[in-house]
């Protein structure tokens, strides 16, 4: 089945940032297609390469961008949810005038659009959150 | 364009929003993706339950909380061709609210009815 995922709580916060990697993987495993993760409100935060959690602890971030390297996912970071809470891409951060950007490997930064997208050509768009 | 780009399919989209409007932003951020939507050519409707039906509720005046009050973007949703707005009579009456509290025009549902409609879309966004 062709399936989207949207991801809507930010990592180590909310369990819906690992179920709906587990989810995406296990899917994945059983040879499902995964057209899109969108990550909206604070799921954007997944997509940050600065976090630093505990050695003993999962790392959401490069679990996520592994898992994009492996099957070719694509990972979407919603702009408008992005900006607000400061994640950006090295064009958006040049755009806006910051001195750095943050967006981990294997996700990109783009429009609602791409969520509405993903819905549409899915067969089923599953959403991870409250 | 839009159109174009997904080959024409046009699919029952349902915005189910279910918080009120200024303790966490999944009411702003659920009235971004439907504003996205209207451009896609689909056939959205916007459900509101629970603590949702705050959200439309007349009067909404946030200067004290300095928050920025969204609330008149639902009075635009209509020249975004997005009419299809519903309420559910059970939680108007849960927290003393009547269609008469409300800023835009909608229709009442029962909860099975609310139901029925969930189950009669193709993608459904609960905010």
């Amino acid at each position: 089945m062709k399936l989207s995922v949207l991801v809507n709580e930010g990592p180590y916060t909310h369990q819906a940032s690992d179920s709906a990697y587990l989810f995406t993987k296990a899917a994945l495993e059983k040879g499902h297609e995964i057209f899109r993760v969108f990550f909206y409100h604070d799921g954007v935060y997944n997509g940050t390469r600065l976090m630093v959690p505990p050695q003993d602890d999962r790392h959401i971030q490069k679990r996520w961008s592994e898992l994009a390297e492996k099957h070719k996912l694509d990972l979407v970071v919603c702009i408008a949810a992005a900006q607000r809470r400061g994640l950006l891409d090295e064009n958006e951060a040049k755009r806006q005038g910051k001195d750095a950007n943050n967006i981990a490997p294997g996700f990109r930064i783009s429009g609602l659009g791409q969520l509405i997208e993903a819905g549409i050509q899915a067969e089923r768009l599953v959403a991870f959150g409250d | 364009m839009s159109e174009e780009m997904q080959g024409g399919i046009i699919k029952k989209f349902l915005y189910v929003n279910r918080r009120a409007p200024y303790g966490t932003i999944y009411a702003l951020e659920s009235l971004e993706v439907v504003l996205i939507s209207a451009a896609f050519e689909q056939d959205v409707s916007l459900a509101f339950i629970d603590d949702g039906v705050y959200e439309i509720v007349k009067g909404q005046d946030t200067k004290a909380s300095e928050m920025k009050n969204f609330s008149p973007t639902y009075r635009a949703l209509e020249g975004y061709d997005i009419e299809k707005l519903y309420v559910e009579k059970e939680s108007l009456a849960e927290r003393g609210l009547t269609e008469a509290d409300l800023l835009v025009p909608v229709k009442v549902l029962s909860r099975g009815e609310m139901a029925d409609l969930m189950e009669s879309n193709d993608v459904v966004l609960s905010f």
